[in-house]
């Protein structure tokens, strides 16, 4: 019962740079558990170097003392698992498209414009804006975008 | 040698053998990305094109983002705060590679920066070989959470190591005559400086006793294989022999370190542990 209600709430935390994407969808909460008055979340960094990571930490935090002021609340940040994008999900693809970022493929020649579906995209640059993402250039209906990593 | 068990980092504070060599490979993986971060930030505007200063400014921030890592891991060895160790040792405690504190070119990021793509281009290349080496090694160590760190930063640094790489050919390929020299010269100025980085310092064989940093002594041979072939294949002849200098392993260094500390701890100086 609580625990469906903890994962509600992690859902309504996104990643700073991914405005619609939450945290949960990106794959990003490894464990969140209640144990009497304890709650327990372990959140696992997309990139090492994400500066957003910590944001993150603090607005999960924030969060769920909205939602459960009387309990000790813990949220920390570990490698124990290493994450990858197939811990993407389905909505979470779903809503890179609709940001304008293509989701990860198999690698990187796997890029389908997240404007016109079509596979006839030019990778430009590796690194873009973010750790997280490449440039692409999309020769069917030229447009740059940007495309999650694969790892 | 028997395989050791793995141990936590909270274990090996209390073990001598173990905490010496922890401390030593993470204080070096610390400062080299630190440095090289530092480095890559002083291209910002003024990178080749508009893509690639926001690539490149991806890259620094990912380079300082993996120092705060080790450094985190530094503290939990109860060194001291992550910020402090990144920002208020002073240059003789420093265990970066000579190279990586090399400015990017004349001038400086204020004053008529007269900065070489291709050298900075380079010795990244020369740095990200090195670390992805140490990080391979390292997914096997003692000390749990080395390897942990080690199979999720490997995994980023291919992508680094395949943009300098890619940026390798396209100076060569599509470049012209001046192009291709200028590349030529990088790898020169960069071999040059080479030496202090495929080095630990003389403690090889405590990493490999205590299986910090299983096959140690073997590195720096695999590192220069992975060089030479890649040079090799685009017909870059990499000159002979690196010029001994100043090890930066063992905490010596130039003038351009002290430089670059003063920059990047002049904010975090006024006030350590202020909350921003
Ligand atoms: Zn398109």
């Amino acid at each position: 019962m609580l625990s469906a209600e903890l994962m509600d709430i992690l859902r309504e935390v996104t990643d700073p740079e991914i405005p619609r994407v939450s945290i949960v969808d990106l794959g990003m909460v490894e464990g969140a558990s209640v144990k009497g008055e304890h709650i327990t979340v372990s959140l696992i960094p997309t990139f090492v170097g994400c500066p957003a990571q910590m944001l993150i930490q603090e607005k999960v935090q924030e969060h769920l003392l909205a939602a459960f002021p009387t309990h000790a609340i813990s949220v920390r940040l570990s490698l124990e698992v290493p994450w990858s994008t197939d811990r993407i999900t389905d909505t979470g693809r779903q809503a890179l498209k609709q940001s304008g970022i293509a989701p990860p493929g198999a690698d990187l020649n796997d890029v389908a414009c997240p404007f016109c579906n079509r596979h006839d995209t030019l990778l430009q640059n590796l690194f873009a804006s973010t750790s997280c993402r490449s440039l692409y250039y999309c020769r069917a209906c030229q447009n740059p975008f940007e495309a999650f990593k694969p790892l | 040698m028997a395989r050791t068990e793995r141990r936590s980092i909270q274990e090996i504070k209390d073990v001598p053998d173990l905490r010496v060599a922890t401390q030593a490979v993470l204080f070096q993986l610390a400062d080299d990305d630190m440095v090289i971060g530092f480095r890559d930030q002083e291209w910002l505007g003024l990178a080749p094109h508009i893509e690639e200063d926001v690539a490149f400014g991806s890259i620094a921030q990912e380079e300082i983002g993996h120092a705060a890592h080790y450094y985190e891991l530094l503290s939990q060895l109860d060194l001291g705060s992550r910020d402090d160790l990144a920002s208020l040792r002073p240059a003789e405690e420093r265990r970066n590679s000579v190279l990586l504190e090399r400015p990017n070119g004349l001038g400086t990021y204020l004053e008529s920066p007269h900065f070489d793509w291709a050298f900075t281009i380079m010795r990244h290349y020369f740095h990200d070989v090195w670390e992805m080496r140490c990080l391979g090694a390292l997914t096997q160590s003692a000390a749990i959470e080395l390897g942990l760190a080690a199979d999720k930063i490997l995994a980023e640094k291919r992508y680094h190591r395949a943009h300098q790489e890619l940026w390798i050919k396209t100076m060569l390929d599509r470049g012209d005559e001046q192009s291709q020299e200028r590349v030529k010269k990088a790898l020169a100025d960069t071999n040059e400086w080479a030496a202090d980085l495929p080095d630990f310092g003389g403690q090889e064989c405590l990493f490999e006793e205590t299986r910090i940093v299983p096959g140690a002594s073997t590195l720096s041979t695999s590192f220069w294989q992975e060089i030479d072939a890649f040079t090799g294949a685009l017909g870059l002849p990499r000159p002979s022999g690196t010029v001994t200098r100043l090890n930066g392993r063992r905490g010596q260094h130039t003038p351009a370190l002290q430089e670059a500390l003063e920059v990047w701890s002049e904010v975090y100086r006024l006030e350590p542990g202020a909350q921003w």
